[in-house]
């Protein structure tokens, strides 16, 4: 018996690539019927439509009408990021309410294909636009500098973010940048936006991917094992880098603790660990921002260890560094969680995994959101 | 473009863009709640009021964080790498987006003392932007 009574029965992905002949609203189709067919659901099952993509001015609706979908529930919230991840936890307070009983959640874009055709986070602030940050990286080193300088975090601590990326990735055949690194490596890969260089940075791919949400007691009723929704928590403190409050402390507090609340669970109780890594000082942050060290002890956890056979395994897909990331990563913490709760994941399968937490940066730190799954309540 | 981009300044941003004009930088302050806070806006992010005035700053600060850019798909830009985006801590309080110029990028450390310049875009809008300062903080 969870509290929630809410359930994800359905993970896919899509077109996980660097060329594709598809366009955003094919993957994220795709990705959403292959869901479907994973939870043992049809597409007359949904009236409930949650969507993101950067293609589209209204994502939900563009999914819907492709889908021949009339939903009861729609939902295209923008957090960047952190959106879907944030759906999970719209969809369930929708599904709880009445308001719908089967949602999917999908998200794709094709940037790799479309390289210079999309333009994104174009909304500059005025007061960052004569000064050139460099989208999106700069905002990102302007935390990570910040970071080193108050916690002593090192370059060599961040580079092994990047290092233990491609160690899960070697073991995910998904995985479009297997091939392993060492910290060396990265400390040679060209500066970008100081302190990060080109190896801190994510991919850029194409690719998308869907999951399907219903109520706990139809969940029952299909044939994989249902993962719970625990508990749930959404934030933001800021859009812009120039906004942000304390460069080295992020809204993810607030947002893991009030998913830790809602789930009657903590950082100790889980078996797998999904952070936003669009850059190496993400993981590090959201370890500590969720409570998996102090503030400031981010940098020692990852050295001490998060990689495969590690007593904290994060990020176990290869994440945005090594596995994919086509604009937005938070469809495939959401995915891979699913993946490992049910024992899916073959060689990179964490044993006996049943407590997983999800955890989005969108924007610059700005957008949060939290979703804390099980898969033996 | 060989001229740095503008920033938008309709709105509240006017007084801060046209600060410069008398090598003064101003920041908005409200006059209910009495802090000053950065960037500019109708209304007072502390506590609401509309109730805002304009308070001249010395333009002394130190470097609160900073990165180093290396490359920019802009051509502005792009003909200046490397060079250095800041934010500010202004010795008055708030923190401001700048660029620290006139120095080694290389020499750039977060508690620097710097000082603030204006370049004049024309128009009416004298961007800020920093220096190492002589003489401290301030
Ligand atoms: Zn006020």
């Amino acid at each position: 018996m969870t509290r929630t009574e809410v359930a994800i029965v359905g993970a896919a992905e899509a077109e996980v690539n660097w060329t594709t002949q598809l366009s955003a609203v094919d993957v994220m189709a795709v990705a959403t019927h292959r869901a479907l067919a994973d939870a043992g659901l049809r597409v007359t099952d949904v009236d409930g439509v949650f969507a993101i993509s950067p293609y589209f001015w209204m994502p939900s609706l563009t999914l819907a009408e492709y889908l021949g979908v009339q939903p009861r529930v729609s939902d295209s919230t923008n957090m960047g990021g952190a959106s879907v991840v944030a759906h999970v936890g719209h969809a369930m307070r929708a599904i709880q309410a009445g308001a719908c009983e089967v949602a999917v959640i999908a998200y794709a874009s094709t940037q790799r294909s479309d390289t210079g055709r999309l333009v994104t986070g174009s909304d500059t602030l005025p007061y960052e636009r004569p000064y050139g940050p460099l989208f999106p990286i700069s905002s990102y080193a302007l935390v990570a500098q910040r970071h080193m300088y108050e916690h002593g975090t090192t370059r060599g601590q961040l580079a092994q973010v990047a290092v233990t990326a491609r160690k899960w990735a070697s073991l995910n055949p998904s995985a479009l940048k297997p091939e392993p690194i060492t910290v060396n490596d990265v400390l040679a890969s060209p500066l970008v936006s100081d302190p990060l260089r080109r190896l801190d940075c994510c991919l850029v791919s194409n690719g998308g991917g869907a999951v399907v949400v219903t109520t706990a007691d139809r969940a029952r009723r299909l044939p994989k094992t249902p993962v719970h929704v625990l508990g749930t928590g959404e934030s933001h403190s800021h859009r812009h880098i120039a906004a942000m409050r304390d460069f080295t402390t992020t809204a993810a507090v607030a947002c893991g603790a009030a998913a830790w609340e809602m789930a009657g669970r903590g950082p100790c109780d889980m078996d797998v660990v999904q952070i936003y890594d669009a850059f190496t000082i993400n993981t590090i942050i959201g370890l500590e921002d969720l409570g998996f060290c102090p503030k400031g002890d981010g940098g020692r956890l990852i050295e001490a260890g998060t990689g495969p056979g590690s007593k904290l395994p994060v990020n176990t897909s290869g994440g945005g560094l090594a596995y994919c990331h086509p604009g937005m990563f938070g469809i495939f913490l959401l995915v891979e969680t699913v993946r490992q709760l049910r024992g899916e994941c073959g060689a990179r399968q964490v044993p006996a995994a049943r407590h997983g937490v999800a955890h989005a940066f969108g924007g610059v730190f700005s957008g949060h959101a939290t979703v804390v799954l099980g898969s033996d309540a | 473009m060989t001229t740095r981009p503008a920033p938008d300044s309709r709105g509240p941003g006017r007084a801060y863009w046209r600060s410069g004009a008398d090598g003064v930088l101003r920041l908005p302050r409200c006059t209910a709640c009495g802090r000053l806070f950065w960037y500019p806006r109708t209304h007072c992010p502390h506590c609401g009021s509309d109730a805002i005035d304009w308070v001249a700053t010395g333009g002394r600060g130190r470097i609160y964080t900073f990165t180093v850019v290396r490359q920019s798909p802009e051509p502005f830009f792009a003909a200046r790498v490397p060079y250095v985006v800041a934010m500010v801590e202004l010795a008055e309080g708030p923190r401001v987006m700048a660029n620290v110029v006139d120095c080694d990028v290389e020499s750039v450390r977060i508690g620097m003392p710097v000082s603030v310049l204006f370049e004049d875009l024309g128009e009416d809008i004298y961007v800020p932007l920093f220096r190492p300062a002589v003489g401290g903080a301030g």
